[in-house]
């Protein structure tokens, strides 16, 4: 189900990733004031616009699912958010590199984008923790969905207040496209696209992981309802065959 | 703080996208781990299955 379309679009991916890097280091000049450092924006930026972007859909999403009552969409939302949370980790590690270079410093906390980052991300840090320590399926889809709601719509409005805020160092992406010149524009967006091709992949692939694991306890349980009606003892169905994939 | 020159600057860059990939590998190696446990269960279901149903044919079978 999920896994359908999977490989044409992890090949596009992979061309359009494999494309963007070229284009980062043999087409893109390089920043008359930050030189070669700079080359690190092109997959931080994407990677921030995309965890982000993951964020709010994993929002929408459980939104879907508390409307409808259908599990899959909470399925849905917890592998975005979940992948979104890995991309935030990406974003942290190539921030500190970009900033320890170009600043001086790992980090800076008197610096609002970063910091503002940092609360959306431990802020989702807690929805793993929060959704499996609750045992009901049931209540912890419905549970994590509250949650993915709420810290979805916190999202947006981080980043408003963010804006709003004095920056120190950070530079202020996005806020006029003319502030890319050409080359500078095109590699951004191509970057852009390739991450946001690869969270779909990942996402796509994760979601085929997880239904599979599914229909297999699925079919684990009917095997031991079959064994339960049957007159005379039958092999027993193996504890580990179906059990839960973390 | 002046720009840092290529040979100072490539660690870094290197570093980035290195930590990057590294990320994505990790994720991917994770996943491949999982579908292949999935796959080895469902192996042993379908042993178990096709166990069952030699058995089931025993039975059925005229003596």
């Amino acid at each position: 189900m999920y896994g359908r379309g999977l490989r044409p679009l992890a090949i596009v991916t992979f061309g359009v990733l494999t494309g963007g890097l070229a284009l980062v280091f043999f087409y893109a000049p390089l920043d008359a004031d930050q030189g070669l450092i700079q080359k690190i924006f092109y997959i931080h930026v994407p990677m921030a616009i995309v965890a982000l972007c993951g964020f709010v859909a994993g929002g929408v999403m459980a939104v879907v699912h508390l409307s409808s009552g259908d599990r899959r969409w909470d399925l849905r939302s917890y592998v975005a958010i979940h992948l979104s949370l890995i991309m935030g980790v990406g974003v942290l590690v190539t921030g500190s590199i970009w900033a320890r270079a170009a600043w001086g410093h790992w980090w800076v906390w008197q610096e609002p984008t970063l910091v503002s980052f940092l609360v959306v991300f431990l802020l989702y840090a807690t929805y793993q923790p929060l959704r499996f320590s609750i045992e009901d399926s049931h209540r912890q889809a419905r549970y994590a969905s509250v949650f993915a709601i709420i810290a979805g719509a916190f999202v947006p409005l981080n980043f408003v207040a963010v804006r709003l805020a004095q920056s120190l160092s950070h530079p202020r992406v996005l806020s006029s496209t003319a502030n890319l010149p050409g080359e500078f524009g095109v590699t951004f967006l191509v970057c852009l696209l390739g991450m946001a091709l690869l969270f779909a992949t990942l996402w796509k692939y994760e979601l085929a992981s997880k239904h599979a694991a599914e229909q297999l306890r699925g079919l684990r349980r009917r095997l031991s309802e079959v064994e339960a009606r049957s007159p005379e003892p039958r092999p027993a169905v193996p504890a580990g065959v179906g059990g839960p994939v973390p | 703080m002046p720009a840092l020159s290529v040979d100072q600057a490539g660690p870094y860059v290197a570093g980035a996208y290195l930590a990057f990939l590294g990320l994505i590998l990790v994720y991917v190696a994770i996943m491949a781990g999982r579908l292949s446990r999935i796959e080895r269960e469902l192996d042993d279901l379908a042993a178990l299955a096709e166990r069952a149903g030699a058995e089931r044919g025993d039975e059925e079978a005229p003596r």
